[in-house]
């Protein structure tokens, strides 16, 4: 067997092992009445739970719902926010006066917003997807704009060499300079968006996964809030899956392999 | 021609590349360099010399036109282009569009990508056009540095010692590299080093600077043929003067 099929084979087994391990000790633990069996579902009754949501199609609505809401609250802090940051990392006085009230902003946590966001914008997506891009936005402003002021000064100083414009230098200096780490942002606030969408929901939502689990938890059916919450899960690990991938891109490999 | 040009020389292909009237530099109070003036001929490569703090690097900039020097004038015709220390490639780009980069102002597309391949010949790395600077060796960088800066239509070959951060095997390579490639893609050279037999055995003419404030403090010409064995009897004795004139010669000053 090739050594990289070998190994892909290696990644792939071990992760399984120990699900299946994870699965045995849910199941002993269950087995064992450790907690009542209405306050600990075991795994075939949250198998039925899964079947159950599938066949009505709710659980495809509800992820439909959120996903719908985490990717418009983060296109737009994204749309927003790295220009935002490439302006300040390029204006030092700029940076000087908004970089505290920006940090103030992170700071804070999104969820400080939800009855702010209720009383604005009622309930349903709105709010769900203001609050996302609370959550996003500032550090993604911080990133990018720390990401652009540690571009090291020789690559400007060629840039003058070889006459590029202040257009060319933005696109073709600044901007790939910076790539690496503004993508490594987006990775982890990506991660947080999916964390803030299920609280959003659980309050402002009327559907989406975080109202499924409030859902549940209102009808004492706690098969199906494990059943969202292995979702969840689930397409948490599949978001951040594919912003990897951003970073095999070989004109940014260079960031990564320092 | 480059946007940086601090004041023109006249076009004529016998005039001096680059002259240096009276130039003085300060950062506040700090006198870097104290009144130096210089003239490089076209196809002459000058090498600075100089104990490390003593003002090279800054003179360098001023040279390029970087930073405007406190007093004094800087002229220069032609393009002028900077090989750096290290580094001074884009990383995001392959060997190929980095040397790419300094044939931006070549309007024809064939004859950029002739000069292209010309360039990666001239270096040794046909076949690695497409790998990135984080792929190839230290040397390898700089030889992509080079090639870069030669591409275009550079007269002037501005280098900030550029083979100061490689072995001591990869810089002689190197050294003997640059020579043949000057023979092939001929450019007036200004070399900051602080590597005295580096300088002997590229430079027609070694300028020794004091230490800060830095004056001409010695020059020396150094007449023969390109590329030098360090053991040649000329290279042997240039380096031997050199370093009696910044006080380090055998048995002392």
């Amino acid at each position: 067997m090739p050594p990289s099929l070998q190994g892909r084979s290696r990644g792939l087994w071990l992760p399984a092992g120990v699900i299946l391990a994870a699965l045995s000790l849910w199941q002993t633990l269950s087995a064992l009445h450790v907690f009542p069996p209405s306050a600990f579902p075991d795994p075939l009754s949250v198998s039925r739970g899964l079947l159950q949501e599938v066949r009505s199609g709710r659980l495809f609505d509800d992820l439909v719902a959120s996903l719908f809401r985490v990717t418009s609250g983060f296109v737009l802090a994204v749309l927003l926010g790295v220009p935002l940051g490439l302006w300040l990392g390029m204006h030092a006085r700029l940076r000087l006066a908004v970089l505290p009230l920006v940090n103030f902003f992170r700071s804070l946590s999104p969820l400080a917003w939800i009855p702010f966001a209720i009383l604005w914008f009622g309930i349903g997506d709105v709010p769900a997807i203001f609050l996302i891009f609370m959550a996003s936005f500032f550090p993604i402003v911080l990133a990018t704009t720390a990401a652009v002021a540690n571009v090291p000064s020789v690559y400007f100083r060629v840039a003058k060499e070889y006459g590029l414009t202040r257009r060319e230098t933005l696109l073709q200096v600044t901007l790939p300079a910076s790539a690496p780490q503004i993508i490594t942002t987006l990775r982890v606030t990506a991660g947080l968006a999916w964390v803030i969408v299920v609280a959003a929901e659980m309050i402002a939502g009327r559907d989406g996964l975080g109202f499924a689990i409030w859902d549940a938890r209102n009808g004492l059916r706690m098969d199906l809030l494990v059943v969202d919450m292995i979702v969840i899960g689930l397409l948490g690990m599949v978001i951040d899956r594919v912003l990897l991938r951003l970073t095999r891109i070989p004109s940014l490999r260079w960031g990564y392999e320092r | 021609m480059s946007p940086l040009a601090p004041t023109s020389l006249p076009q004529d292909p016998t005039a001096p590349v680059l002259r240096l009237t009276g130039v003085r530099h300060a950062f506040g109070a700090t006198e870097v360099l104290h009144d130096i003036s210089l003239t490089v001929a076209p196809g002459s490569f000058v090498a600075l010399v100089g104990p490390s703090g003593c003002g090279k690097t800054t003179l360098l900039h001023l040279l390029s036109g970087h930073d405007p020097p406190t007093a004094g004038t800087v002229e220069h015709r032609g393009t002028s282009r900077m090989v750096y220390q290290h580094d001074g490639l884009f990383p995001w780009l392959t060997v190929e569009e980095n040397i790419a980069f300094g044939l931006r102002q070549i309007p024809d597309p064939s004859t950029r990508a002739a000069r292209l391949v010309e360039m990666l010949r001239l270096i040794r790395l046909a076949g690695f056009e497409r790998h990135y600077p984080h792929q190839l060796s230290g040397g390898m960088r700089q030889r992509v540095e080079l090639a870069r800066a030669l591409a275009g239509e550079t007269e002037l070959l501005l280098m900030d010692e550029p083979f100061s951060s490689l072995d001591d095997l990869t810089r002689r390579h190197l050294r003997r590299e640059l020579a043949l490639m000057l023979r092939e893609r001929p450019c007036t050279v200004v070399l900051v080093t602080h590597d005295i037999e580096e300088a002997v055995e590229l430079a027609d003419r070694v300028i020794v600077l004091s230490e800060r404030p830095a004056r001409v403090q010695y020059e020396l010409a150094v007449d023969l043929e390109r590329p030098r064995s360090p053991t040649h009897p000329t290279v042997v004795q240039a380096v031997d003067e050199v370093l009696r004139a910044l006080g380090l010669g055998r048995g002392g000053a």
